[in-house]
Order: structure tokens, then C-alpha cells, then sequence
């Protein structure tokens, strides 16, 4: 064997890497692998339509005082389609690519660990854009709602800041849950609390006692933030929607952390 | 034993092989104890691996190889002792970028095409290979735009391979790399790693395919409950598991048979007799000389399957 094929390749490396391109990349492919994964782009995207096309373009003359009902559960559908997106996208996602092994191969890479994470998060907001955005055509071209570009450009604002927030409850639950039972878990979760939370059907309408749950959810606190935009929002100050939010988010990603931090130690 | 193993045949074949010379090891684990609550995964370990060499790690289900690899990769943090890699800790960045691996995968994401997956992990590395070459390497060709779901358990495998080698690493750890193919697939990847030795990369593989370990690697690694039991080229194996076995027709007794040097065991049976000796030359000339009507006579090797078994038996 020639020297020089053996000392050759030990010399430092010469070339770099570069950051921008491998989080550019690693999102691309993360967007690309969720929207060619029919059972995930089918049913995050459809459900949210399909809901909304039943019960929110059947509202489309109905009011309650000065609040038009189809367009007030434009905003719930919203809050709806991208928490479903962010949970499913994350917290199905990273469990199976945890339990398939195939994060531990890309952790055995050079991969930044913040590139991994940016791309599920940001494939989360993009997924949440795009339900929102198609929502938002439903609802002007067939339930005769109108909204203003400064709020449809709110609306975006607070789809990307809901799916960040509920993409750190989907790294907690990925964390959490064993990789075949994390589809069948984030429904338990996530569809009784947008239940709860008035994403369906509009809290006033809903029994007295079922609405005094709705402050102890995120999702309630997520909704009544994207209501406000429309100026539908419920009686308690937005600072405290806001708070709730921020709080909820950090916890997950606190918790997430330890977690995480614990199983490094332990394994 | 099996009786086509000819001697000075498996001994050829082994001393063909370029040994290199030991040098400052690239890759190391010092003492390495890994708890598992109660169970002790590995066993104060030590293992080293020198720039060129292939080696392969050998052992029972369970013996701790794919902890010995996942610890030198960083993966897992030891209980005591240290790993390191090129004189560094394995988990930090720069060390990462020379370092590929082939894990024991259930699935990587199955909607991505061969070309974007080799696209994704060719950007973590500073110096990867031009896809072109990792796709002949890997022998991927004329499949680049198939997803990982349509590609059949040997194109999974070389595709794991392929990721594994286009960062362009000096050192490549390959758990299991061969599982699951068949004879065909697996001597196409036998080459593969010939090839990634002759280019002067260093190779530490498991397998649980005794003839893979014997025809690839330069040293072989015995391991067992976690520790080492056995260290050498896969000759220097055998001859560690207890020896040659000489067959042959004589009038020789038991008893002058066992006081010859380096024998270990007779045994008298209806086809004649079969002698275990660590030094077989010696005693083949002692027997020679004093029967001149011994006939028959076969010296054969243990193939590494007997004497891995010896030695993980205990």
C-alpha cells in the first residue's frame, strides 16, 4: 500500500461547510418528505378544509351581534389546520425517525443539531401557511367572508407563531410517546382540546361548564389571539393570551430539553 | 471440524493480505465501562485502530459490538474511561466531518429519492465525494431517482453504505453491514470495502458472518459479555483457539502422541486418528520419522467459525 494513499486523506480538511446551505437543504427535504407523505399532507390539509367547508361556509349568513360567524370560525379552523400540522409534522415525525434509528445515523454526522430542528419547524409553519392560506380562499370565495390585507398578513403572523409554539409541544410529545402509538396519541390530545378550546364550534355556543376548561388550554389562548385579529376575541386582555402562550411554549421546550439532556446522560 | 479446511490454504490466503504497519492509532477506547442500570454492556474495553487497517469486530449477539461502535462514534457516553478520535472527543463537529457510519437501521425517510438523500448528506461534510463517484462506488446507478421505499433490501443497504462514504472519511464504521443480503450483494460489498482499504481508509466493521471477517480484515477482535477475549490476524485466531488438526492412519500409541510438544489432544477413531497440535510442523516430522507406514495424512486449520466458537464458549 502507498504511503501517500494512507497519510493523503488524514491531512486537515481543506474545504468548509456551509451552514446556510445545510439548513437551507435539510428544510427543503424535510418540506419535500411531508408533502409526498400522502397520509400526512392528505389529512392535515383536508381535515381542516373539509370541516370548514362543512360547518363554516354553512354559517355564511348567520351572526351573533356583530360577529359573522363564518368568519369567526375561519379564525378556529386556522388555529385548528396548522396545530395539526405542527403536532403531527413533529411529534409523529421525529418519534418514527427516532425509533427507526435514523436520527441516531444523522447525529453520527457532522449535521448541526439546530439545522435538524429548524427544518421540522420551519416545514411546520410553511404546512401551517399553506392550510391557512387555502382556508382563508374558502372562506372569501364561498362563505362570504371579507378580511383586509392587514389582517390576512396578521393571520399569517400568527399561523408562523402558532406553529412554532406548537411545534415545541410536537418535540416534547416525539420525546415522549413510543413511535407506533404517537399517531393515535396526538388525536387524543389534539382533538378534544380543540374541541374544548372552541376550534370548531364557537365557545359561546357551547355548555357553560365545558367553556370554564377552555383558559387552562393552549389552544384556547392561541385561537383567542388570531379572534382578536378580527376583533372577536373574549373578555380577558390580550396580555394574558399572549403570556399563556409564551409560557406554554417555553415549558415544552424546557421539558423537552431536560428530556433530552437525561436520555443523553442514560444512554 | 470440517475436513476441506486445508492448512497452509487458509494460511496463504490471510498472509496475502497487506498488513500495515501499526502506527499512533486513529480511533481508541481506553477502559471503556458501559452500565446499563444493572447490566454491564461493556466491560473495561480497550480497543485500538491504526490508519489503513481494516478491522472487524467479532462476537455473539449481545457481546457489545454495536456499544463499541456507538461509542466511539459519540453516540453513547461511557460510564468510565475515554473514546477518542483523532485525538479528539468523537462528538465534536470536526471530528465528525472525517468519520462515516453505517448503522443498524430500521428505515430513513422512505418519500426521499436516492439522489436527494445523497444531496442531504453530502452538505455536511466540507470535502464530500462528487455524487458520481459515491453512486459507483455504492453501485447505485441507474437507481438515483428511486425513493428509499422502492429500493429492495440490498439497494437500503448500499444506499446506507453510500451515505457512510460521501463525506469522503478516513474512518468508516459499518455495524452489520452485510445482514440480510444475499451471497451476491454481499461479496459486491465485500469489494466495496476492499476498495475504501485500498484507498487508504480505515475500516471497523461487526458482523456476525465469520467468512466476512476472515476474508476482509487485517485483525480481527474477538469480544464477548463486553470484553476482549481475543486479538489478532484471523491465522494468528485460530491458532489461538488450540491449534491444527492432523488426520492421519498409524501405529503410533495414545500415549507417545500425547508427549509430543504442542499437543493438545488424540482421539482413536475407526478412520484413524486425529491429533490437536498448536505446532503441527513439529509434530508431523516427529510422526513421520518414527512410522514410515503412516498414510492418510491431512493437517487442517480450524476454520475461524471453530475457533470463534471455542472461544465464546465458556
Amino acid at each position: 500500500m502507498a504511503t501517500s494513499a494512507i497519510t493523503q486523506p488524514l491531512s486537515a480538511p481543506t474545504g468548509s461547510v456551509n451552514t446556510l446551505r445545510v439548513f437551507r437543504k435539510e428544510t427543503r427535504y424535510e418540506f419535500l418528505k411531508l408533502l409526498r407523505a400522502k397520509s400526512f399532507s392528505l389529512s392535515t390539509i383536508g381535515f381542516p378544509v373539509m370541516f370548514y367547508v362543512l360547518f363554516g361556509i354553512a354559517n355564511r349568513n348567520a351572526f351573533s351581534g356583530n360577529i359573522h360567524i363564518a368568519k369567526y370560525m375561519l379564525g378556529g379552523y386556522a388555529c385548528f389546520g396548522l396545530i395539526g400540522a405542527a403536532l403531527f409534522g413533529i411529534g409523529v415525525g421525529v418519534a418514527s425517525e427516532l425509533a427507526a434509528g435514523w436520527l441516531e445515523l444523522k447525529r453520527a454526522s457532522p449535521m448541526p443539531v439546530s439545522a435538524y430542528l429548524f427544518a421540522k419547524c420551519a416545514s411546520a409553519c410553511a404546512f401551517g401557511l399553506i392550510i391557512v392560506s387555502i382556508l382563508t380562499a374558502v372562506a372569501t370565495a364561498f362563505g362570504g367572508v371579507s378580511l383586509t390585507a392587514t389582517e390576512l398578513i396578521k393571520m399569517l403572523g400568527m399561523t408562523v407563531v402558532g406553529s412554532i409554539s406548537f411545534a415545541s409541544m410536537g418535540l416534547l410529545l416525539a420525546l415522549l410517546v413510543p413511535a407506533n402509538a404517537a399517531p393515535a396519541i396526538v388525536n387524543l390530545i389534539y382533538l378534544p382540546m380543540s374541541f374544548l378550546s372552541g376550534l370548531w364550534v364557537p365557545l359561546r355556543f357551547m355548555p357553560h361548564w365545558l367553556q370554564g376548561i377552555a383558559p387552562a388550554l393552549p389552544t384556547y389562548h392561541l385561537s383567542q389571539l388570531m379572534l382578536s385579529i378580527f376583533g372577536y376575541q373574549d373578555s380577558m386582555s390580550l396580555a394574558t393570551h399572549w403570556n399563556a402562550l409564551i409560557g406554554f411554549t417555553l415549558l415544552m421546550l424546557g421539558l423537552s430539553w431536560l428530556i433530552f439532556h437525561r436520555r443523553e446522560q442514560n444512554s | 471440524m470440517p475436513l476441506n479446511a486445508i492448512a497452509y490454504e487458509t494460511e496463504l490466503v490471510a498472509a496475502e493480505l497487506p498488513v500495515p504497519v501499526p502506527r499512533q492509532p486513529i480511533a481508541a477506547l481506553t477502559n471503556i465501562t458501559k452500565r446499563y442500570g444493572n447490566t454491564l454492556a461493556v466491560d473495561n474495553l480497550s480497543l485500538a485502530l491504526h490508519p489503513g487497517e481494516v478491522v472487524a469486530l467479532l462476537g455473539p449477539n449481545g457481546a457489545g459490538k454495536s456499544t463499541a461502535i456507538k461509542l466511539l462514534l459519540g453516540l453513547i457516553a461511557p460510564t468510565s474511561g475515554t473514546s477518542r478520535v483523532f485525538g479528539s472527543d468523537p462528538r465534536e463537529a470536526t471530528t465528525r466531518t472525517r468519520v462515516g457510519a453505517m448503522l443498524q437501521v430500521a428505515r430513513i425517510t422512505e418519500t426521499l429519492r436516492v439522489r436527494e438523500h445523497l444531496d442531504l448528506f453530502r452538505s455536511y461534510y466540507p470535502n464530500p465525494l462528487p455524487v458520481v463517484d459515491i453512486l459507483r462506488i455504492a453501485q447505485l446507478q441507474g437507481i438515483e431517482d428511486r425513493t428509499f421505499s422502492q429500493l429492495s433490501g440490498g439497494q437500503k443497504q448500499r444506499l446506507l453504505f453510500a451515505l457512510a462514504i460521501c463525506g469522503n472519511p478516513d474512518l468508516i464504521f459499518l455495524d452489520e453491514p452485510t445482514v440480510g443480503l444475499d451471497i451476491e450483494s454481499r461479496r459486491a460489498l465485500w469489494g466495496q470495502i476492499r476498495f475504501l482499504s485500498a484507498r487508504g481508509k480505515t475500516v471497523l466493521l461487526t458482523t456476525h458472518y465469520l467468512e466476512e471477517a476472515d476474508t476482509l480484515a487485517h485483525r480481527v477482535i474477538v469480544i464477548n459479555k463486553g470484553r476482549v477475549i481475543s486479538e489478532g490476524t484471523p491465522s494468528e485466531i485460530k491458532r489461538n483457539a488450540g491449534g491444527r488438526t492432523i488426520r492421519c492412519h498409524t501405529r503410533l500409541s495414545q500415549e507417545f502422541l500425547e508427549t509430543l510438544p504442542g499437543v493438545t489432544s488424540v482421539a482413536f477413531n475407526e478412520r484413524g486418528v486425529v491429533v490437536t497440535a498448536s505446532d503441527a510442523e513439529t509434530v508431523v516430522r516427529e510422526m513421520l520419522m518414527r512410522d514410515e507406514t503412516l498414510s492418510g495424512l491431512e493437517i487442517a486449520s480450524p476454520a475461524l467459525e471453530d475457533a470463534f466458537l471455542a472461544l465464546t464458549k465458556n
